[in-house]
């Protein structure tokens, strides 16, 4: 090393007064491990998520889009609270279904703000040769974009849960199902922000990454009612019940109701265990496809 | 030392060899690489942070290996990319605030660390502003500050004049000036113009084709040598037919002369010969050696 020279102490007096020149200062206070910049990083994606400490106009979308998904279950709960019906119009797993479209749009809209950006621009080089690992940055990214999801699609849900206790519902037939929508959120959310962020991470720019990120979440919605309605007319129960595998929301919602034994949208059937494990480890597979095709997209970024 | 290579060398493909089989050792202080475009800088530096395999040969950052110790060699030293790297929509302080924390500094002494780096690079009031709307003079700076920002003991700056007008190049000069000297952080710095690194460096590493060429301390590449430079006004045939009877090779170079001599008391011979034939004399001048000489001479040898 060179010498360091202690700059701090390069002051100047003059006549009338003294001119403190502090010069360059030397860093020596702790410099934090892995698990600290991944926490940083994530909580800057959290927050990037919903537009906080970017420009206003960024706030705008998440939250428009957060208005509009809980506005039915503040309309349901207010109904329920003042007219005393014994149960919910809708279940909380049923919910989630009733704001895919909502869901599909919020995660669309953030996933490229996340990554895109950093790829276009690339900051990622910057992220890079720093200590960060590239899989350390992947992770920080998609845990931020799944919590931020998990988020989107929890707050309805408890905004029903908190109307069905005012409206004094019987708690122990509540919190279960409750639960249940709060796990099939954690599902959906997970994978639905490895869809986008695989995605958004594969398209520059932003505007095409929002197009793709929804055509794809809608797309697989359309099919799956598509597939679902040709094995109904061909009378095939076996692969109608199957179609929900194609949706990341049929898919959650199935493995609600053939493994969690809750409400379910899609179930045709009756629950069954096998069927429920089939749906689970379509999901294990398809988020860890997103995975792959995450670390393969990061092996050489920033590199070349 | 502050860099070791060995054998060090980076092939693309079959066709392409970036590196070719370099061995230099760099010592601490402001540390010029020089080469054309495509003579394998950014991969030797891509290589140095660990983040370029070799094919083959090793080296050593801040006594780390770049293979398996290259999270630490990222720790401690500041890369400054030769491409644009910044988001337009956060502010120089936002992002630089980030940056610092990214490299592992808590958040109180990040926000702290930003505003002194981006004061020392020369951003004021305007720090507060979108990147978007920055000039590239601003925008080199913000790229400087991220790299200095967690007080590193090595920065790598990759062509950091690129694309700067004459005043800014000579502001970001200065700056890497007093980052080798008054900041005490060594510095590597790329370019492919020889005329600035020789202001700013106190030694030259040369490359080309991926191989070393030159290895040397700016003061002996630019010290005096035995050419001298005459210009007389007139004729200079005569001139030179009588230095080539004092045993000299006289040159015409340009309007003038140049050839060697072995000692002090030639100049006195060459300043007689002028009188004699009644020449004006323009110029009689011990040449320095320039680093491009050393560069061309050396690519033709090559």
């Amino acid at each position: 090393m060179p010498d360091r020279p202690d700059t701090a102490e390069a002051t100047a007096v003059v006549p009338g007064g003294v001119i403190h020149d502090i010069g360059y200062r030397h860093y020596d206070g702790p410099r934090l491990g892995r698990a600290a910049v991944v926490r940083a990083l994530f909580v800057d994606g959290l927050r990037g998520a919903y537009g906080i400490g970017r420009s206003k106009r960024s706030r705008v979308v998440p939250f428009l889009l957060l208005a509009f998904a809980c506005i039915p279950a503040l309309i349901w709960g207010l109904v329920v609270t003042i007219i005393s019906l014994d149960e919910l119009p809708i279940g909380y797993s049923e919910y989630i279904v009733l704001i895919q479209v909502l869901v599909a749009i919020y995660v669309a809209a953030q996933a490229p703000t996340l990554v895109s950006r950093d790829l276009r621009h690339r900051v990622v080089s910057l992220y890079f040769s720093r200590p960060l690992g590239r899989m350390h940055y992947v992770f920080a990214r998609y845990t931020a974009l799944a919590t931020a999801t998990f988020a989107f699609i929890a707050a309805p849900i408890t905004l029903l849960f908190l109307c069905a206790l005012l409206a004094k519902l019987p708690i122990s037939e509540q919190l279960p199902d409750y639960l249940r929508a709060l796990v099939g959120a954690v599902l959906v959310a997970m994978l639905v922000a490895g869809i986008a962020l695989v995605i958004a991470a594969f398209t520059l720019r932003r505007g095409f990454g929002i197009a793709a990120i929804i055509t794809v979440l809608l797309l697989s919605s359309g099919l799956q009612g598509f597939v679902a309605v040709i094995a109904n007319e061909a009378g095939s129960e076996l692969l109608e019940e199957w179609a929900a595998a194609i949706s990341p929301f049929a898919l959650v919602d199935s493995i609600n109701g053939h493994l969690l034994r809750g409400e379910s949208v899609f179930m045709g059937v009756d629950p069954s265990w096998v069927m429920g494990a089939g749906f689970l480890a379509v999901w294990f597979a398809l988020v860890a496809t997103c995975w792959g095709a995450l670390a393969l997209r990061y092996r050489t970024v920033g590199v070349s | 030392m502050i860099i070791e290579t060995r054998d060090l060398t980076r092939r693309f493909g079959a066709a392409i060899t970036a590196i070719d089989e370099l061995t230099v050792e760099v010592t601490p202080g402001t540390v010029g690489l020089v080469g054309s475009n495509g003579a394998g800088k950014s991969t030797l530096l891509k290589m140095l942070l660990g983040l370029l395999e070799p094919s083959s040969g090793s080296a050593q950052v801040l006594g780390h290996d770049i293979v398996t110790e290259g999270e630490a060699i990222r720790a401690r030293v500041g890369y400054m990319p030769e491409h644009d790297c910044l988001p337009p929509d956060v502010s120089a302080t936002e992002f630089v605030v980030h940056m610092a924390r990214m490299s592992g500094l808590p958040a109180a002494a990040a926000r702290e660390r930003a505003a002194d780096t981006l004061r020392h690079v020369g951003l004021h009031e305007e720090r507060y502003r979108p990147i978007g709307e920055y000039s590239t003079g601003m925008r080199q700076r913000v790229k400087l500050a991220q790299a200095l920002v967690h007080d590193p003991d090595l920065v790598l700056l990759d062509e950091p004049t690129n694309g700067l007008d004459p005043a800014g190049r000579d502001e970001m000069l200065g700056l890497i000036q007093r980052i080798g000297g008054d900041f005490g952080i060594s510095v590597l710095v790329t370019s492919h113009l020889l005329g600035e690194l020789e202001r700013v460096c106190d030694s030259l590493v040369v490359i080309d084709g991926g191989r070393l060429l030159q290895y040397t301390s700016t003061a002996d590449v630019t010290g005096a040598t035995r050419r001298i430079a005459l210009e007389v006004d007139g004729d200079a045939s005569p001139l030179v037919a009588l230095l080539q009877g004092d045993g000299l090779v006289p040159r015409i170079v340009g309007r003038g002369l140049e050839f060697d001599v072995a000692d002090d008391d030639t100049l006195d011979l060459v300043r007689d010969h002028v009188a004699e034939l009644g020449l004006g004399l323009v110029r009689l001048q011990r040449q320095r050696h320039r680093m491009v000489d050393l560069f061309t001479d050396e690519v033709d040898d090559a």
